[in-house]
């Protein structure tokens, strides 16, 4: 028994990291209804700025605050600079140009900073006020980090001018743009808060899984199976989802199939809920008039 | 919509078929003037060429994009090997085999993907090219795949043999000949099939579902069964791609594999059948430039090309040709 509700706990703590990238590409299909397929490899990225900038001296959370800050204009930029002329483009072009961004910042990541695995620090002392029976230091800061995220963002869309500006552009782009919405610029806003999350969520995974240019490629896989499970247009849900295939992915991989299966997890979980609820757990139903 | 080539009139005038058939003789020619591990690379790039077409079919003529070809190809690959190593059967005879499976798979697939649509079904099948080889080195089928470690495959010997142009008739050029056989039956059943009324049908689902259906087309079976096809294809290919490298591990089909084959397709034309031959090309003789000058340049050098690809020339290689002669013609009247 004790066996088993330490797989919970652990499966929690890992789905915290899920619920954080599931988060990252909910945000993008909120403002943008596109799904990033190089989410997971901007935040290796981003994480990659972030040890480098540890390794020049600068303090832990100097360093974390500066890559978050990189990390969004980063985004904005890509936005401005590759998406936006092929905004109105078809399917096929926009998986395209996110094929493009994976294999050139996957590539980029090798390239600067070569292939050896690194060690990422956590900002969390081991012995600290932290650690709990079930969770270590870093897991429950990590959770405390993404509750915080969350809650910051819930706050920017439900009471700041600019997030509701960027709700409406969403739901509605030719009336915002009517009212005096900049709508491109409220996408380009919405990548950016997706790259600093996708930032922050890698900083928070690299000390356990450890750092290299493939770090997020299974993550990722695991990001969107939580973001299909709890409904791609809801941030809550995508939490929620996270925490689901955290817990469902330890106790399968402890009592069920083993650890090698991992991805056919993830692929079953994606498979299953797109022909079984579409909408996830928590989604909207959407029905299209013809 | 159709802004995506594929749609323009396919009927072929007399210089296709004299291009056609100079390509067809430098075809059977070159084998001769190279050296045999070019000689395996044209075979290679015939493979990719047959895999690449059968991602057109769906994702060019159907609409549906996959980012998990790459795993048809695994499987139509160990089918062949399992079958010739575990069962002893004859090479050539594993083709059939390995297609009716991927089929099957293919087909099976397809009906998940009815329920999605374009980013969504990217991600499904992509979730799929990543799980393969997972899957393939599975303890409890290590039995048939061989684990980690894969099949190890004998190269078929060349029926008869001769000289021609000082070269031997060696295994690799007897493979190359067979391949480029499959090849072109393929190629002409994929032809036949596009320019007349399926391929209409397909195409019409591709640009408008519902216009599709309401002409009294039944659009569930047709996208299941292009998904069915198009595997077909991509497992024939691996099928002889196995044959011709004489190996499989798990580790040959990764989600590099399943991206090369999307990106031999932009580059090739998305909606050209003709393009995906210069797909091949690209994708086996790229990635070996790219290595040459840096490691893991490959990976950038594919990104830095699909950006470009799709500013620059949306429609591909295929695309660029149709651009340059049409220009021809218009500057001859």
């Amino acid at each position: 028994m004790e066996a088993f509700v330490h797989q919970i706990f652990s499966g929690l703590a890992n789905g915290c990291i899920y619920g954080s990238i599931a988060l990252a590409l909910v945000m993008i299909y909120q403002a943008t209804h596109h799904l990033n397929f190089a989410q997971g490899e901007m935040a290796t990225f981003s994480t990659f700025i972030a040890w480098a900038l540890i390794q020049r001296g600068l303090p832990y959370w100097l360093a974390f605050l500066l890559t978050f800050g990189i990390s969004f204009a980063a985004g904005v930029l890509i936005q401005r600079i590759i998406l936006r002329p092929v905004e109105k483009a078809p399917v096929l072009t926009n998986v395209n140009v996110f094929i493009g961004l994976l294999l050139i910042f996957n590539a980029l990541s090798g390239w600067i900073f070569d292939h050896t695995v690194k060690a990422f620090p956590s900002p969390f002392p081991q012995e600290s006020a932290l650690k709990t029976a079930y969770f270590s230091a870093h897991e429950s800061g990590s959770f405390l980090v993404m509750l915080a995220v969350l809650l910051a963002l819930y706050a920017f869309f439900r009471f700041t001018p600019v997030g509701l500006a960027m709700r409406a552009a969403a739901q509605n782009p030719e009336s915002a743009r009517l009212v005096g919405i900049r709508v491109s610029w409220m996408l380009a806003v919405g990548w950016g808060f997706a790259a600093a999350i996708g930032a922050l969520a890698g900083m928070m995974v690299a000390p356990s899984v450890f750092l290299d240019p493939n770090m997020m490629a299974g993550i990722l896989l695991y990001g969107f199976a939580s973001a299909l499970l709890g409904g791609v247009d809801n941030p809550w849900g995508a939490v929620l989802g996270g925490l689901i295939v955290g817990v469902l992915e330890n106790l399968l991989g402890a009592y069920v199939i083993g650890t090698e299966l991992k991805l056919t997890v993830a692929l079953v979980l994606i498979v299953g809920t797109l022909t079984l609820m579409p909408s996830g757990l928590f989604g909207k139903r959407v029905v299209t008039r013809v | 919509m159709s802004a995506l080539p594929g749609s323009h009139d396919q009927r072929p005038a007399k210089w296709v078929w004299i291009a056609g058939a100079l390509l067809l003789v430098a075809a059977l020619v070159l084998p001769f003037l190279v050296k045999n591990y070019r000689v395996f690379q044209f075979n290679l790039v015939l493979v990719y060429a047959i895999a690449i077409l059968g991602l057109n079919i769906l994702t060019g003529f159907n609409g549906q994009i996959s980012l998990g070809h790459g795993a048809f190809y695994a499987i139509g690959a160990y089918a062949a090997a399992v079958l010739m190593d575990r069962v002893g059967m004859p090479y050539w005879l594993t083709l059939p085999f390995s297609g009716a499976l991927c089929f099957l798979l293919g087909f099976l697939m397809g009906f998940p993907a009815l329920r999605l649509a374009g980013h969504y079904l990217a991600v499904a099948t992509l979730a799929l090219a990543l799980a393969i080889p997972q899957l393939l080195k599975y303890k409890h089928l290590e039995h048939y795949t061989g684990g980690v470690q894969g099949i190890v495959l004998v190269k078929p010997d060349p029926p008869f043999t001769f000289r021609l142009l000082d070269q031997p008739f060696s295994a690799d050029r007897w493979l190359y000949f067979f391949t480029l056989a499959v090849t072109i039956v393929m190629f002409v059943l994929a032809w036949n099939l596009l320019r007349g009324r399926v391929g209409r049908a397909l195409i019409a689902i591709r640009d408008h579902p519902i216009a599709a259906s309401a002409m009294g087309i039944n659009v569930s079976l047709y996208k299941s069964l292009t998904f069915g096809v198009s595997a077909l294809y991509t497992g024939v290919a691996g099928a002889l791609g196995a044959i011709a490298i004489a190996f499989v591990a798990p580790d040959s089909f990764t989600f590099v594999l399943a991206v090369a084959l999307f990106v031999g397709l932009v580059v090739g034309g998305v909606g050209s059948i003709p393009g995906t031959i210069a797909g091949g090309f690209f994708i086996l003789f790229v990635p070996n430039i790219a290595e040459s000058i840096s490691k893991g340049l490959a990976g950038a050098v594919y990104g830095v090309i699909l950006m470009v690809v799709i500013y620059v020339m949306p429609s591909g290689a295929a695309g660029l040709v149709r651009l340059i002669t049409g220009k021809m013609v218009r500057q001859g009247r």
